[in-house]
């Protein structure tokens, strides 16, 4: 199921949430949407997965427009969108597989066929013989995979992750990702991830779209976007990125020399760097490197290098050492000196 | 001394019956009405429906119910009691005021409970596709369940307080007996009896209140 937004707007008293976003998410991917706080990525998410109705602009889900259904229509369309929440939000007067079994018996499915279906979603998120679990039994992850199993219990077609993994840990985060993963993979689900952690984008998503007062400043594949970011809100979020690796003690962290942030900030895309690039620009261009930290992150299949540098030079052999940086694919990224 | 106790016994079936039965009748009353002010409460506050307007005026007429002094709203309703049940005097005629004057009082306990449910996990299950309906009976009222107890219980306390003013006006039992024998026939120990009993009937209902929505909260 793709989905296409078209210059979708809502306002909420004078405050611009959605402020024109149009966006193309294909079929059968993992699509992300970061933004910080007040971006409107609660309010996107709340358009598009059909809670509530633009003020103008069209959603479609493949070739049917969807927000302007009638009221009947509209729950049998939510009934195929799967969702999942940050605070999980399931019933806390119902165990793991009463919660499941929920969507299945508001659309009148037999008793008999729930109780089969239950079992299967329970063994599909990794909680075989928990179903009987009272939800404040369960650690954050397993709630998750709760959730996971309810939203994906009707066979939905889109699956929207709602800050899915903001409230878990970074181990549970990643094992969390993974389950989405391989559910996306299984059920050619298209899933939309909102969320405001770079590393989520990186880990799970194949194209991003990044989100800032209420329009989309950048997207495209999250290879392309970790390798050139254009906007300061992407830039940002990356070098948030590195700083959050600083201190996990995840496999692709940052090795930081010294305590001092470069002033430059280079970023080059894995074989594409297969030569003495540094050594060569020295010797061509009289300027002197001094490497701060640098760390190679994995981008789906690509990796990806950072590196913060300071360069050493008169202004003008410095701005031809940037110029030859870019000439050989990397791209970089001056710290502005206040 | 054993027509004493054929007076005390009389009196207490007759308040448990008022009691039993005005709790039915103001729930059948009051429990729509707590859930239509619920749902028409603006959004963030969980209304599932916000109807503004209907809110407000449902509100108002519940506060000016509840404020109503009670024995005032009894002699008012008198005439409605004579209309449904053919008389004003006896525990069958107090029921109507009775159930008339809690269903406001059992409206709000309810609003309050239901809007204490997460709004996320309201969320939720819009989102899945329930109707309004369904919000309501499959998720609102089971996740409030256990506040619902609790006002139930308060509730029939309340009326148990409340028949007993009853009995001050030709209601019957344990108030009116109190007052009847213990009050107009200096009958001190008559008095204390009916009193002891009634403060017998709040506790056990306050315990088994308890209890019942302590259970509800420990499944969870």
């Amino acid at each position: 199921m793709q989905i296409m937004l078209q210059n979708l707007k809502r306002t909420y008293g004078t405050l611009h949430a959605v402020n024109g976003i149009s966006l193309f998410i294909p079929s059968n991917t993992i699509y992300g949407i970061i933004g910080k706080s007040g971006a409107g990525k609660s309010t996107l998410v709340r358009l598009i997965s059909l809670l509530e109705r633009p003020d103008e602009g069209e959603v479609h889900f493949d070739d049917s427009r969807v927000d302007n259904l009638d009221k009947a229509s509209l729950i049998q369309r939510r009934r195929r969108i799967g969702m999942i929440f940050q605070n999980f939000n399931l019933f806390s007067s119902r165990n793991a597989e009463q919660n499941i079994a929920y969507p299945l018996e508001i659309n009148g499915t037999p008793k008999a066929e729930i109780k089969a279906r239950v079992e299967q979603l329970l063994s599909l998120v990794g909680l075989d013989g928990r179903g009987k679990a009272p939800i404040s039994t369960l650690s954050g992850g397993q709630k998750q995979r709760v959730a996971i199993a309810r939203a994906l219990a009707c066979n939905p077609d889109i699956l929207f992750c709602d800050e899915a993994t903001s409230a878990l840990d970074p181990q549970t985060t990643h094992s969390i990702l993974s389950l989405l993963k391989e559910i996306q993979r299984k059920m050619s689900l298209t899933v939309v991830m909102i969320t405001h952690q770079m590393e989520v984008v990186r880990d799970a998503c194949d194209q991003v779209a990044v989100l800032n007062d209420g329009i989309v400043v950048e997207q495209g594949l999250v290879t392309d976007i970790f390798a050139h970011p254009q906007s300061e809100v992407t830039k940002d979020f990356l070098t948030h990125l590195v700083g959050i690796d600083e201190t996990s003690a995840s496999d692709d962290q940052m090795v930081h020399w010294s305590k001092k942030r470069g002033a430059y900030t280079l970023r080059f895309r894995g074989g594409t760097t297969d030569q003495p690039i540094l050594s060569k620009i020295t010797r061509t261009t009289g300027v002197d490197f001094n490497i701060r930290a640098g760390g190679v992150q994995k981008v789906g299949d690509v990796e990806i290098g950072t590196m913060l540098v300071d360069i050493s030079g008169t202004e003008e052999e410095r701005a031809r050492a940037v110029e030859a940086l870019n000439q050989m694919g990397v791209v970089v990224e001056e710290e502005e000196l206040v | 001394m054993s027509r004493i106790w054929m007076l005390v016994f009389d009196s207490t079936l007759q308040t448990l019956s008022m009691v039993f039965f005005s709790t039915l009748f103001s729930l059948i009353l009051g429990l729509p009405l707590g859930i239509l002010l619920s749902a028409t409460s603006p959004e963030e506050q969980g209304g599932i429906i916000p109807r503004p307007v209907l809110n407000n005026i449902l509100g108002r007429i519940v506060n000016v119910l509840r404020s109503f002094p009670f024995i005032i709203l009894m002699i008012l309703l008198f005439p409605l009691s004579r209309l449904l049940i053919g008389t004003s005097i006896g525990t069958t005629a107090t029921i109507v005021p009775l159930s008339i004057a809690a269903a406001p009082f059992v409206a709000r306990v309810i609003e309050t409970a239901l809007k204490e449910v997460d709004p996320g996990v309201v969320q939720a299950a819009r989102a899945m596709g329930s109707t309004n309906f369904q919000i309501v009976r499959k998720v609102l009222i089971p996740e409030a369940l256990p506040s619902l107890v609790s006002g139930v219980t308060l509730t029939i306390i309340n009326l148990i307080g409340y028949s007993a003013m009853a009995g001050a006006i030709g209601g019957g039992g344990l108030g009116d007996l109190a007052i009847r024998y213990g009050y107009q026939r200096f009958r001190g120990d008559i008095m204390f009896i009916a009193v002891v009993i009634i403060l017998v009937l709040v506790e056990i209902i306050q315990v088994i209140g308890n209890k019942i929505s302590a259970k509800l909260l420990a499944r969870r």
